[in-house]
């Protein structure tokens, strides 16, 4: 299903929760809303879903303005980060339940119970009650509450978030494998990084009530119009700091210069704000061109096959991740190299110039 | 501050517990040394909470001992243990101000005003809140709000240990990183003994000395991160800690010599007799296999990128094999073939690793 948001905006009393949105997603593809809490995916997933009424602008469903439509008539799913299941029935009466509210013949809800089942691994627990479950049982028991009405359009608001680490991973691998064949328009919201690229698909960044960018996730990562943007899609935070370039030379105040390669030479000379991510700041030998900056350690994490060191560059606080394990004491210093060819350039109120 | 020992501690719930299944925790050993951090890490219902319960005296174990300083507290009521909790969830006492919530645990021990304003004004500036000590807690976001209770577990001097139960559930990812890195620092200056319970691998890995892989009521490893994860002790290790975790594969020995699916594999465990018949197998993590034309064949089944790094499955004779390839590295696009590095490649026999002898 096609779905689009034309100038949406919701307020709630005195407070915008969503400022006028436009977003048109990718039908039957698996669309990330990545923001920080409260920055408004939850908001405009009930938007798409009907449960808030926009303060102005219209949701069109396959180019039908569904505007005011209920949620009821719109043929949505929707699963929560609590896990919500009828505590009374079982899981087989949980995932029926949809279907019997469709009038649905007995057979055929046997039938597509049995199948949904199957694909998450739920069979064997068919006949027990949600609390004898673990709680990714519980989670997939929603999930497949969800996926076995066939909505058309599937809304995931931090479906993993209460969660085990490793059921996580688990879950992460299967939701997208679950949904391609069903060609249902998945709408997933989270605030983790890490989890819209192992999604894939289409991610909006979200910030403050506002997207600020929209399109293939990977690219979103690589190429990201905005500051904003960029920092919505960094963990461990993006490195920015302020640069001018100067003729042939990028300078970092009295920290380093280097010179501005190829891609680089369409920009005017003058300010700019350079963006870098942690792993491109390393103390690993220099890949491709690279630039010595010297920092002083603040914190030291070492995570087993790679170290994150929280240090100060010019008085700036920098995040630098590498391979291997480097211990540092607080307070000594070292020496990082910078991927030149790497870095993002901002203007300074924010938008991309040059990557 | 204090050394922690626990002597052959074994917990039930059931009034009478029968075999080892039974048992929340079938046998804890354990000396923790002062002034060190600790995690002990696992998933939800391995036993983790139960063991905390048991530190701070709100559990007595069914059997064992558990010392302070070599002094037994086994029967000592919690309020004598002096020990400090930070919980999942923040504990703030809305109606006070941040100086008052602070304060709490030192008034209610009848320090002198003059000690407690040195004390919560020393942590207020640990944890950059010596901007808010004046304004009610109730106004605080959730990261603000754990940031009280986390100043509340070090306000107090006289405390044996502090311990940390999933505290930054509640938090933001990247407000998460901040607090770690904060906790931390924390602990290199204070010195303090503190216990961080956690189901995250990033956080226990990252904030602990020392971690304590917990594994159905049972300590499976206890090791630094690197050792952890350069010699997993045991299976589940490997697949718990790493993301994703470890390649365990089939493994058959003959002539001395390791084979996975038929193919060589060189690990840097010590020979195994051929008539070994227990559980065999081979655990390699995603950063030890590489493409190598001298490998064996596989199909390319999927390819995650995850920007920093790819995620690559492979598939092999019915095995799948996961890799992590750096970003620079091109993925063959034809015929691909790995291999392990035998260094970081080894055997385990029935879940449990084979050293080099």
């Amino acid at each position: 299903m096609a779905i689009e948001l034309k100038q949406v905006s919701h307020r709630v009393g005195a407070e915008m929760h969503i400022y006028e949105t436009d977003l048109e997603l990718e039908p039957g593809g698996f669309n990330v809303l990545l923001g920080t809490t409260l920055s408004g995916k939850t908001s405009l997933m009930r938007l798409m879903a009907g449960l808030e009424v926009p303060t102005s602008g219209e949701v069109w469903f396959d180019g039908k303005n569904v505007t005011g439509v209920p949620v009821q008539k719109r043929e949505v799913a929707m699963v929560y980060q609590a896990f919500i299941n009828y505590p009374n029935f079982t899981v087989f009466d949980n995932i029926a339940s949809p279907l019997r509210v469709a009038r649905m013949p007995a057979a055929e809800i046997r039938q597509r119970v049995g199948k949904i089942a199957e694909l998450l691994k739920l069979t064997p627990m068919l006949d027990r009650l949600p609390a004898e479950l673990s709680g990714g049982q519980q989670q997939r028991t929603a999930l497949a509450r969800a996926l076995v009405k066939n909505a058309p359009l599937v809304l995931l608001d931090e479906p993993l978030a209460n969660l085990d680490y490793k059921l996580r991973e688990e879950l992460r691998d299967e939701l997208p494998k679950l949904f391609r064949d069903t060609g249902a328009t998945v709408v997933y919201a989270t605030s983790e990084p890490l989890e819209a690229l192992l999604l894939g698909g289409h991610t909006a960044t979200i910030h403050e009530g506002r997207v600020a960018q929209y399109g293939v996730t990977a690219e979103i990562y690589r190429t990201p119009n905005t500051l904003l943007s960029a920092r919505v899609f960094s963990d461990p935070p993006i490195n920015t700091t302020t640069v001018s370039k100067q003729g042939d030379s990028f300078v970092m105040n009295d920290i380093a210069r280097w010179p501005v390669a190829e891609k680089y030479r369409g920009m005017t000379d003058g300010s700019y704000l350079l963006g870098i991510r942690p792993h491109h700041v390393t103390l690993d030998q220099a890949r491709g061109n690279s630039v010595t900056i010297n920092a002083v350690v603040r914190v030291a994490e070492i995570s087993g096959s790679e170290s994150m060191l929280r240090v100060e560059i010019g008085g700036n606080p920098w995040v630098s991740e590498s391979h291997g394990i480097h211990s540092f004491d607080s307070g000594d210093p070292a020496e990082l190299r910078m991927q030149v060819d790497q870095c993002l350039y901002f203007s300074t109120d924010g938008a991309l110039v040059a990557s | 501050m204090a050394k922690i020992t626990l002597e052959n501690i074994k917990h039930s719930y059931l009034p009478e517990p029968g075999g080892l299944n039974d048992y929340a925790l079938k046998q804890i050993d354990a000396e923790w040394s002062d002034g060190s951090a600790y995690a002990l890490l696992g998933p939800s219902g391995c036993g983790k909470t139960t063991l905390l319960n048991i530190i701070s005296g709100l559990l007595k174990p069914s059997e064992g001992r558990i010392l302070f300083d070599d002094i037994d507290v086994t029967e000592t009521p919690t309020i004598d243990r002096h020990i400090a909790q930070v919980f999942q969830f923040p504990v703030v006492y809305d109606t006070m101000t941040v100086f008052d919530n602070l304060a709490f645990p030192l008034r209610n021990r009848a320090v002198s005003e003059d000690r407690v304003r040195i004390r919560v004004n020393e942590v207020a500036k640990m944890l950059d809140l010596e901007d808010s000590l004046n304004r009610r807690a109730s106004g605080l976001t959730a990261d603000g709000k754990q940031k009280i209770s986390l100043g509340r577990g070090l306000v107090r001097e006289d405390v044996n240990v502090i311990m940390f139960d999933e505290p930054l559930t509640v938090i933001d990812p990247h407000l998460k990183w901040l607090l770690r890195s904060k906790l931390k620092e924390l602990h290199r200056q204070l010195g303090r003994t503190m216990i961080y319970v956690t189901h995250d691998q990033t956080e226990a890995l990252t904030f602990a000395d020392h971690v304590v892989v917990i594994h159905e009521g049972t300590v499976v490893q206890v090791g630094t991160p690197v050792e952890l994860f350069e010699r997993p002790a045991h299976t589940f290790v490997g697949h718990f800690i790493g993301s994703p975790g470890m390649n365990i594969l089939p493994c058959k020995i003959d002539n001395g010599k390791s084979r996975f699916a038929g193919n060589l594999v060189q690990t840097a465990s010590s020979k195994l007799p051929d008539n070994y018949t227990g559980k065999l197998e081979i655990g390699v993590r995603p950063e030890f296999v590489y493409f190598d034309e001298g490998g064996f064949p596989v199909e390319i089944i999927k390819v995650d990128d995850l920007g920093r790094y790819q995620i690559v499955v492979t598939q092999h004779d019915d095995n799948t094999i996961k890799m992590i390839v750096p970003e620079d590295i091109q993925i063959p696009s034809e015929s691909p073939r790995i291999a392990f590095t035998p260094k970081h490649t080894r055997i385990y026999a029935d879940d449990w690793v084979v050293d080099q002898e």
